[in-house]
Formats: C-alpha cells, sequence, structure tokens
C-alpha cells in the first residue's frame, strides 16, 4: 500500500474562490492510503515546495497528488521537489482543479465536488504508479550526411565547424548536386559556381568531413545517438588515393561517344570521365557500362597512360561500415521528365526543352560554351516560348505530374527570360503561366523587373500545343485574359518542370524508419514548430527532400538541420523519456501487430527461449522495445491484442484506475 | 475422398516428408468429427477420417504442432487456408514446418439442421453425385446438401485455397457474389432498439464457455486478457448483461482485421448465438471504410487497424444508425 | 413522494496531451464554462485509448464518453490520431449494432489553440447526453451508484 499525500493548492483566490480547498483536503483525506493531506496558499511557491517536501519525509509518503493548476505548467516542478526528497519523480501525479475546475465552474458546491472526484482519480492513479527510471544512451559524435549537393554540403560543413566529424555519402561521382549544373541563380543573378564550387573545396579540405563519393547507403540499423550504417563505395575502377586528376586519361580514351550527363546529354563524354572541371573529388570514374576494357578486355589505354598507377579494371564495390549519432537526409530532387505531356512536343521535337537543360545550354562550361542556340541546327533562336507548370499543380488523379507547386519555376523562368533579353535583346520572349508567385526577399522585385524593364511577354493562359513544322515550333495557347487563341512561331520552348524527390529518397526512408508523405517527400516532426526533424529521433532533413525550396531556403534548412545536429553531437548521453512501453514477454504473442503501429520503428522481434510444460523449453518470438527510441505515444498497446504491451506512466491499469474513480460517485 | 487422403498421408510419412499428420477422427458419436494429430501410418489407417461432418478448422492447432517440433502435414479447406495464412503472417505459425495439402471442398452438413428433419440415430454420412445420403440405424436417408448444409458454407465466400503445396480434387474459385453480409445488412437496417433486442436476445445466452475463443484461429493469445488476472479485466463467468457485452465486442474487436470469417466460432456455440455476426460487421465496415479486404488472402497485406490514409471517414460519419 | 433529482450525466473524456488536454487547459485560462460533469482523464496520445477504457466507463456508470486527440496531420506522434481515428470508428459503429445509443461517443480533433472548440463541444455533448439519459444499455448493475 501507497502511503500518498495530497496537497491542495489555493492559487490565491483562483482555486480557492470557486473551490472549498479545506473540503477537498479533508474529503480526500480519508481516501485508502491517504496519510496526509493539506492545502497550502501556493503550492509551488518556495515555501509551498518545502511544505511539501517536509511532508514527504515526515510522512515518509511514498506517492503525492498535488491539486493545483495543469500538469503543463507545474508538474516539472513538484516532481523536481519530490525527487529532491528521494522520492521517485513520477511518484507525482497532478489533479487539475484550476483550468479543468475553478475556472469554469461557477457554483462552489459543484465545483468543490468536481474537485474531490478528480483528486480521487489521481490518487488511484498514483496507487498503481511504480517508480521510473529515464534510461540513458550514449551518443556516437559523428554524423552522417547522405546526398552531397548544396544541402549536404551547407550542413556538413557546419557541422563540422562545430569540431564533429561528418561523412558525406553521395552516389554520383562528385559532390555538387543540382546546383553545379545551374548556371546562374536568382534574385542576385551571381553564377552558381562561383558560389558553390568554393564551397565543394572547403569541403574536401576539412579534416573533419569524409566524403564518400560513388557510393550509397545500403543499411541502417540503430537508434539515435546510436547508428550503424553500411555504405557501399561502388567500384570506379579507379583507385581514389593514387588518382591525381590529370584528366589525361579522360582525353585520351578511345570511347567517345557517351552521353555526358553532366550537360543533359547535349555533349559527350568518354566512357573514364570526371563530370566537371571542379568535381570533388577530383578523380575519375570508369563508367562500365561504356568502357571498352571492361566490356571485351581489349583496350586497357588508359591503365598504359596513367602515371600514378591508379586505374584497377578488377576493383570490387565495397562496403563500409561506420557508427553516427545523427543522420541528415538531403537526397534532394530531379526535374520530372515531361514525357507524359505530348502536346508540349518534349518527347519529338529536339528544341522543346526543360528548365534544367537550358541552364546547361547557356553556361559557359556548357556544350555550347554559353551561346544559346537551338539543340536542333545551332541557330540562334529569336523567338522562345517559356511554359511554366509543367508537372506542378497538376490533377492527382490525372497521374501526369504532382498536385504540389514546385515553389522554383516561376523564378527561375523569369531568371531564364531577363538573361536571355540582356544577352540577347532582339529575341522574343513569351512565358505563360497559371499564376506567378513570387514569395521571398527580392522576389517580385526581380519578377516586375523581367516584365518591366527587359519587355518579357507574360501571359496568363496555358499552352495547348507544340508541333514542328520546317524548324520552326508552332504554338497554339490561350490568353485568358483577352480570351484569345495565340499561335506564336517559336524557335525553342523551354518547360519549367516540377522537381520531385530523388528516386533514392523512399528506399533510404524505409531504411531510417523515416516517414514520407504521398508525394516521397520527408515528413517533418511537426510542421510548423519542429520543420527540419523527422518524426524518428536522430534524423534529420535538410533541403529539397523535405519539399520545394530554393537555395537560399535550402541553406537556411540545411544549417538549420546542422544546429539541431550540433545539439545532438553535444550531448555525452541522451536522457530518454521513462513514459516507454514495454512487452511482456510472458505474454507476447509475437504477432508483428504492434510494430506496424509504431511510428519509430522501436520494436524489434527475437526468438527467445522460456520454459515450457513438463520441463521442456519452448522458443517463442517475443517483441522488444527499445526505450531509447520510444517515444511513448501507446499506438502499440491498443494494437496489442493479449495485453503484453502496455506504456509505462499511463499503464492500462493506471488509467482505467483514474475511469474507475471517476465514474464511481 | 478419405481414400485419397489417407494414401497421400502414407505415402508422405513414409517417404519422410512429414513426420505427423494432422486430420479428423471420429468422436463420441459418427457426427462428431474431430481434429487428430497422427503419427503414424497406422494410426492414420485406424483413425483417420474425412467426410462432410469434418467440419474443424484444423490451422489453429498447428500453432501446438510447430512448437512440438517436426514437419506437420495437415489438410485444409479452402476456407482454413485463410487462417493458416493469417496466422503465418502473425509468426504464430512456421511455413516450413507444415506440409499443406488443400483439400476441394462443397461445403459441410449441419448436423443439427440434419436432425431438426426428424433424422435419429445417424451413422456415417457420404455424398455422391450432389446428394448426401445419411445412414442411420434405421437406413440410408438421402437429402440434398442445400437442406443441411451449414449456414456459414451456404454463404461460402472462397472455394478457392490460398496457400497448399498440393492439391486433392480440383481447386475452385472466389466466390464474388457470396451473400455473408446480407444478415448484418438486415440488421444495419433495424432500429437501435430493434438491433439492441436482438442481442440481448442472443448475448444473454451466453454461458462464457470459451468455445467461441478456444476455436477461433486468431485468438491464439498466450494468455487471453479475460483469464489474466493482471489484466484489470478478466472474468471468468459473465455475471451480468455487461459482461456478456463486454466478452464479445472485445473479443470481436481483438479479432478485426484479422479474422477470415472462418465461422468456427457460431459453429461451436453452444448456445447458438450467431457470433459471426459480430465478425461479419467488422469486415463489412473495413471493407466499406478502408476498401475490400479479406484477412488471410495475402500474408504481406497490411492490416486495415495497422495502416491508415489520411482522408479515412470520421468516426462521426461512420454510424450505422438508420433512424 | 420519491424525491425527482435532475439527471446529470457523467461525462468521461479522453484527451490527448499535446493538442485537446491544452485546448481544455486554454478553454480553462479563457474561463470558457462547461458542465463539471465533463471529467478529462489526460493520455499521451489518442491511440493511447483502448476500447477497453472506453467500455470500462460505460460499465462503471458513465453515460457517454468522448476522445479529443489533434486534428489529423496534426499527431504528435505523427500517426497515432489515424490509428486512433480508424480503431474509434470500428468500434463506435459496433457499438450502434449492438443498439447502444451512437450520441454517447464522439470524437473531436481539438487542437491546442482551440479552447473554445473544447468548451463548445463539451457544452454540446453533454446536453446531448442528457437528453438521452442515463446509460442503461451497458452498465454494470453491480456498479450502479
Amino acid at each position: 500500500m501507497q502511503r500518498i499525500g495530497v496537497f491542495i493548492c489555493h492559487c490565491g483566490t483562483n482555486i480557492a474562490a470557486t473551490v472549498d480547498v479545506k473540503a477537498v483536503a479533508e474529503a480526500l483525506s480519508h481516501e485508502p492510503g491517504v496519510v496526509f493531506s493539506t492545502d497550502y496558499q501556493y503550492m509551488c511557491s518556495e515555501s509551498g515546495q518545502t511544505l511539501m517536501r517536509e511532508a514527504i519525509r515526515e510522512h515518509k509518503l511514498t506517492g503525492v497528488v498535488v491539486c493545483s493548476c495543469s500538469p503543463r505548467m507545474h508538474e516539472a516542478t513538484f516532481r523536481k521537489a519530490a525527487e529532491k526528497e528521494g522520492l521517485n519523480p513520477y511518484m507525482v501525479e497532478i489533479a487539475n482543479i484550476r483550468e479543468q475546475v475553478s475556472w469554469i465552474h461557477k457554483d462552489m458546491a459543484e465545483a468543490t465536488e468536481k474537485a474531490v472526484i478528480l483528486g480521487r482519480a489521481a490518487i488511484a492513479k498514483v496507487h498503481l504508479n511504480k517508480p521510473l527510471k529515464a534510461g540513458e544512451s550514449p551518443v556516437t559524435k559523428r554524423a552522417l550526411v547522405i546526398g552531397g549537393g548544396i544541402a549536404g554540403i551547407q550542413t556538413a560543413l557546419d557541422i563540422a565547424e562545430a569540431g564533429f566529424e561528418v561523412d558525406i555519402v553521395e552516389k554520383q561521382p562528385t559532390i555538387g548536386g543540382k546546383m553545379a549544373q545551374i548556371d546562374k541563380t536568382f534574385p542576385t543573378l551571381d553564377c552558381a559556381a562561383c558560389i558553390l564550387t568554393p564551397k565543394m573545396v572547403d569541403v574536401a579540405q576539412n579534416e573533419k568531413i569524409k566524403i564518400f563519393s560513388y557510393s550509397e547507403v545500403e543499411s541502417v540499423k540503430g537508434f539515435v545517438g546510436n547508428f550503424k550504417v553500411e555504405i557501399r563505395k561502388k567500384a570506379r575502377y579507379v583507385d581514389e588515393d593514387k588518382c591525381t586528376g590529370c584528366g589525361l586519361c579522360t582525353e585520351k580514351c578511345p570511347q567517345k561517344k557517351v552521353p555526358n550527363e553532366f550537360n543533359m546529354g547535349f555533349d559527350t563524354r568518354r566512357a573514364v570521365y570526371i563530370p566537371f572541371a571542379q568535381a570533388v573529388p577530383k578523380v575519375a570514374t570508369i563508367d562500365a557500362n561504356n568502357c571498352t576494357m571492361m566490356k571485351t578486355g581489349k583496350c586497357g589505354l588508359c591503365a598504359k597512360l596513367c602515371t600514378a598507377g591508379a586505374i584497377d579494371y578488377k576493383q570490387q564495390d565495397q562496403i563500409v561500415e561506420r557508427e553516427y549519432g545523427a543522420i541528415v537526409a538531403a537526397t534532394g530532387f530531379n526535374p520530372l521528365k515531361p514525357d507524359k505531356f505530348n502536346e508540349l512536343g518534349y518527347s519529338t521535337c529536339q528544341d522543346v526543352v526543360t528548365s534544367l537543360e537550358l541552364e546547361r545550354l547557356m553556361n559557359a562550361a556548357g556544350p555550347t560554351a554559353g551561346t544559346l542556340l537551338r539543340p536542333s541546327d545551332k541557330t540562334h533562336p529569336h523567338t522562345i516560348v517559356f511554359v511554366q507548370c509543367v508537372g506542378s499543380r497538376c490533377d492527382v488523379e490525372n497521374e501526369r505530374g504532382k498536385s504540389y507547386c514546385s515553389k522554383i519555376c516561376c523564378m527561375y523562368t523569369a531568371k531564364h527570360a531577363m538573361l536571355i533579353r540582356e544577352k540577347y535583346p532582339d529575341t522574343d520572349v513569351y512565358v505563360f503561366y497559371i499564376d506567378v508567385r513570387t514569395p521571398g526577399k527580392n522576389f517580385d522585385e526581380f519578377y516586375r523587373r523581367a516584365v518591366e524593364q527587359y519587355g518579357v511577354h507574360y501571359i496568363k493562359g496555358q499552352v495547348g500545343k507544340v508541333v514542328e513544322e520546317n524548324g520552326t515550333l508552332k504554338v497554339q495557347a490561350s490568353d485568358l485574359l483577352s480570351g484569345e487563341q495565340l499561335h506564336i512561331d517559336a524557335d525553342l520552348v523551354v518547360l519549367a518542370t516540377a522537381v520531385e524527390p530523388d528516386k533514392s529518397a523512399r528506399s533510404i526512408a524505409t531504411m531510417l524508419t523515416a516517414s514520407m508523405d504521398t508525394n516521397d517527400f520527408f515528413t517533418e516532426a511537426h510542421a510548423k514548430l519542429r520543420p527540419v526533424e523527422s518524426p524518428t529521433a536522430g534524423i534529420f532533413l535538410s533541403g529539397v527532400c523535405q519539399g520545394p525550396k530554393d537555395i537560399p531556403e535550402t541553406v537556411s534548412q540545411a544549417s538549420a538541420a546542422a544546429a539541431k545536429v550540433i545539439g545532438l553531437l553535444a550531448k555525452d548521453k541522451l536522457t530518454c523519456n521513462p513514459c516507454v512501453a514495454n512487452s511482456n514477454e510472458m505474454l507476447c504473442n509475437g504477432c508483428s501487430s504492434c510494430e506496424k503501429v509504431c511510428p519509430y520503428g522501436a520494436i524489434t522481434y527475437s526468438d527467445k527461449e522460456f520454459r515450457g510444460p513438463n520441463r521442456t523449453t519452448l522458443i517463442r518470438r517475443v517483441a522488444t522495445v527499445n526505450e531509447a527510441v520510444c517515444q511513448g505515444c501507446g499506438a502499440c498497446t491498443v494494437a496489442c491484442p493479449s495485453g503484453a504491451m502496455d506504456l509505462k506512466g499511463f499503464s492500462n491499469r493506471q488509467i482505467m484506475a483514474e475511469v474507475d474513480a471517476i465514474c464511481k460517485m | 475422398m478419405q481414400e485419397m487422403m489417407k494414401n497421400r498421408a502414407y505415402a508422405l510419412l513414409e517417404n519422410g516428408t512429414v513426420d505427423r499428420v494432422l486430420g479428423w477422427t471420429r468422436g463420441e458419436f459418427a457426427y462428431d468429427m474431430t481434429p487428430a494429430v497422427f503419427r503414424n501410418a497406422d494410426e492414420v489407417k485406424n483413425g483417420f477420417v474425412y467426410n462432410d461432418f469434418c467440419a474443424a478448422n484444423l490451422s489453429k492447432y498447428l500453432v501446438k504442432e510447430c512448437r512440438a517440433g517436426g514437419k506437420i502435414l495437415v489438410f485444409l479447406k479452402p476456407c482454413d487456408t485463410y487462417s493458416f495464412n493469417q496466422l503465418l503472417a502473425e509468426h504464430r505459425i512456421k511455413r516450413d514446418m507444415i506440409y499443406v495439402v488443400g483439400i476441394e471442398c462443397f461445403g459441410k452438413a449441419d448436423v443439427e439442421k440434419i436432425k431438426e428433419m426428424g433424422i435419429e440415430g445417424i451413422t456415417g454420412i457420404t455424398a455422391k453425385d450432389g446428394i448426401y445420403t445419411v445412414s442411420t440405424i434405421y437406413g440410408d436417408k438421402a437429402i440434398k446438401p442445400a437442406d443441411v448444409m451449414a449456414e456459414r458454407c451456404l454463404a461460402c465466400k472462397s472455394k478457392k485455397h490460398v496457400v497448399y503445396d498440393e492439391l486433392i480434387g480440383n481447386e475452385g474459385e472466389v466466390v464474388e457474389d457470396c451473400n455473408r453480409f446480407d444478415m448484418v445488412a438486415k440488421l444495419e437496417a433495424m432500429t437501435p432498439d430493434e438491433r439492441y433486442e436482438f442481442w440481448r436476445g442472443e448475448l444473454s445466452r451466453c454461458i462464457r464457455c470459451n468455445a467461441c475463443r478456444n476455436i477461433c484461429p486468431a485468438c491464439t493469445c498466450e494468455q487471453c486478457i479475460f483469464d489474466n488476472p493482471n489484466s484489470g479485466v478478466s472474468q471468468k463467468a459473465a455475471v451480468n448483461s455487461f459482461e456478456e457485452n463486454m466478452f464479445h465486442i472485445i473479443r470481436a474487436f481483438h479479432v478485426a482485421g484479422r479474422c477470415t470469417d472462418c465461422g468456427e466460432c457460431s459453429r461451436v456455440c453452444p448456445q447458438n448465438i450467431p457470433l459471426h455476426l459480430l465478425n461479419r460487421k467488422f469486415i463489412k465496415d473495413v471493407n466499406t471504410f478502408y476498401g475490400d479486404y479479406q484477412a488471410g488472402e495475402d500474408p504481406t497485406a497490411k492490416p486495415p487497424l495497422g495502416k491508415y490514409e489520411k482522408n479515412d471517414i470520421e468516426p462521426g460519419e461512420a454510424g450505422g444508425a438508420k433512424e | 413522494m420519491q424525491d425527482v433529482k435532475e439527471f446529470r450525466p457523467t461525462i468521461v473524456a479522453f484527451c490527448c496531451n499535446w493538442c485537446s488536454y491544452a485546448g481544455a487547459d486554454l478553454a480553462g485560462s479563457s474561463r470558457l464554462v462547461y458542465p463539471a460533469d465533463v471529467k478529462i482523464i489526460r493520455v499521451p496520445c489518442s491511440c493511447r485509448v483502448n476500447p477497453l477504457f472506453i467500455l470500462r466507463a460505460f460499465q462503471r456508470g458513465a453515460d457517454g464518453v468522448i476522445m479529443a486527440g489533434c486534428h489529423p496531420g496534426d499527431c504528435h506522434y505523427t500517426s497515432g490520431n489515424y490509428f486512433a481515428r480508424r480503431r474509434m470508428t470500428l468500434l463506435f459503429s459496433m457499438l450502434d449494432y449492438l443498439g447502444i445509443e451512437r450520441e454517447r461517443t464522439r470524437v473531436e480533433w481539438i487542437s491546442a489553440a482551440e479552447g473554445a472548440k473544447f468548451a463548445k463541444t463539451m457544452n454540446e455533448f453533454v446536453a446531448t447526453v442528457t437528453a438521452l439519459g442515463e446509460n442503461k444499455r451497458l452498465e454494470d448493475l453491480r456498479c450502479k451508484k
């Protein structure tokens, strides 16, 4: 039997004016197990807490009920005070007689009666309370960043800056991501490479950062503070440590006809290649699908040429196991391939390009050395039509595109239009839009400059059809404002295609037990208040993998994620919430019902030996809760039919005791 | 049929594929077929029986048999294979310890219905050319199967096995237009008062013998909460109407999304309470609210209570009351 | 003559810690009145509410049970209320099927900012249950008041 002390707070007159506190103290003193019951003006005050502590000592209390304000206000205060007196803090329960009684009821008799009932419910619960101890788990002081685009780069740099080790896993041969392919950036029009590549170099030179390029995450085990990750280093057939990046092999390789993905296939590269001049790490990679040596065993020219002896045709994929305290997903995006939009002619007309393709066609390091030429006949286009929202803001039912707004297209289209008008004033530029969305610092000003200063023709309406006739793109469109049908003879059509999460994100989310929305964007722990954390503890989100964003937003979120990671890695030990689920192995059926509703992947199963009838042993599959990962929601406890799964601090018995106390009048 | 099954049992025991056979044997009465384990060919020869009184779903017995080790041969009717898959999905049985022989089924006879026809002294049943011959100590009686078929078989949902290693007889089809929800719909169409009266009339007969729970292939808990004094809700005999309701509501809820609608609960109820109508209500609701779901059809499918959609129906919109 | 006492229902409200319990606190600090018949039990999440608790409440003499949680999509634990919603949908439909008055059970999504909605919901629910009268269909005579 518990020895329970009950303390009724007047809260000045906040409670005492409506609740007869003396009567409540008197009524509750007769409850079973109650050995001390009193009232006091301000329980939360220093003297109120002293009163409670003295009573704990004097009456050898094993449980405490405070009838006062909401537990959301002072539960922690009273629990700390009890702890100082050697009482387990989880032996303290609060009956909320202010927010739930005195502040909302007028009649004193009625309010007093309700206060007594709430007090009884708390006493009934305390009878079943058990001392709980918050567990601790150590923290591995190293972070993993999945994805080496601008998001991953910024996150890694910030974490390293704070003095922690960071690994970047990038599936491409170089870090840099999409930003490396972009020509200029809005709204300042500075060159993307000029601001990105110094950061790439910083990453390469930072001693705290290790880059796993041309690598993928193979498996993730463990939990916050203690992740074990297997990384697959794909064979690049070049020894990274020996290669000096001189590029001789990439110039002499006889296989010249491989489409260059960095330039969106507008030119070619060799079978051994470095994606672009500023690649990090600057190491060659042999593309085994196109290498003559790898395919037929006859060539080996690069190996002969390489003075460093870095070429290794026999290299194998390598699995590296590393430990981390935190993981950041920065898996980024890809532009949607507009091949379901047949009417826009992307698959049939060479001169219908996507915006990212246009970036390469305008870039000084691109296939045309920065001169804007049509892909088909390498002539200068004089009339250019931009089509916005290709694959964005679509009906979900028609399955051609995405329901969401890709957020960046309005701005980059304005940028393209402006740059073209600036460089080639003889060009007519049309932009077809649904809405022009420009929220952001200096964004609307930027767009207005495109219209007012650069004379870009913005037309509210949609393009219905693009067909090629004798080298001209016949564009049919409607102007929604004038209601007219337009026919434009264009030389180039640019599609502002939607962004979509990288295909690899889904499998990574599964490995991380991080949740995703229906569009395959990672879900944040709280849409407003925890936007850079995944609901899974220790997993953080950086960049477009969480939702469409532009570069400044991506960088802010990347730094925010880094701050969260640093906060985690700065701790030596993590204190866990002790109100977590636990499974009674004797009752567990091993049926996996609980695992299916756990949002954190906190439940695992193992075969354990039990004593069976007649001195036999029995192997049974039973659930175990990882207390460091469990957040204590209790979903599993209801999914469990046998009652094996229960929640500490909110057990079935405790809640039913409260129900009984409330209902029995 | 029985001979074919016995021959397969001999052969599989003989060549060491299996160590034991789970089948049926004669109980106290000739129509009282009960599950049994046969350890060798002799036991099969002497004890194994299969006829249209063999209604029991053998899949639940595999939970215990899997723990005893060795490999077990089990004969499963189409509806039993759904229970088998569900147990597999819940890790209650081990696939590699079991050899499943699917057996063709045209429905099982309900001996109570035969008795109601005034037939007594039953000694056996045989089926040929779509006619039952019930042998009695007073001679043989020919009956149309439809007249004496168990309720659950008249509303059969599937004659197709969802899992088997080999098959005896022909494979059937899923019954697309089965009428198993008719009675649920009829109850739903009543007023709440009528429904209350109906269920009071039924559930008040409950004697808490636990037969429904003990036979249910979804009720395989190590210890039932109603038997566990630490659960805070244990009951022995139901002492009043609340506990009668409580037990059946919670039992139905615990098997919601897991019940394959095998109908064993109603078959074994000594008080003839139509317990399957509780389970079918949940199945019907799941189908209506969350899309068609047949427990046991696909052991890798996520159960309806283990998943959600963001735009699921709200509890307030889901009322079945028609007033 | 027997005293005809005005019927006052017993209402149990299960409130999730993060949204609805905080909503009740806001109703309190905003001094929004609702009947004293409502007694709140704090649970971490609506997905902690076991059908057993609801039946237990009716058994012990509750006349109405309401469960309140975060709005769908806003669950502190991301998915708890989605699971709770399915469970309660099925349970309430079953109670209705057994002829137990549909109006005695209710689910409401109330955020921490919706003190007014909390008070309004409770006022409505108490009025509904009061009109229904005492719970007789799911009571345990041994637990009679």
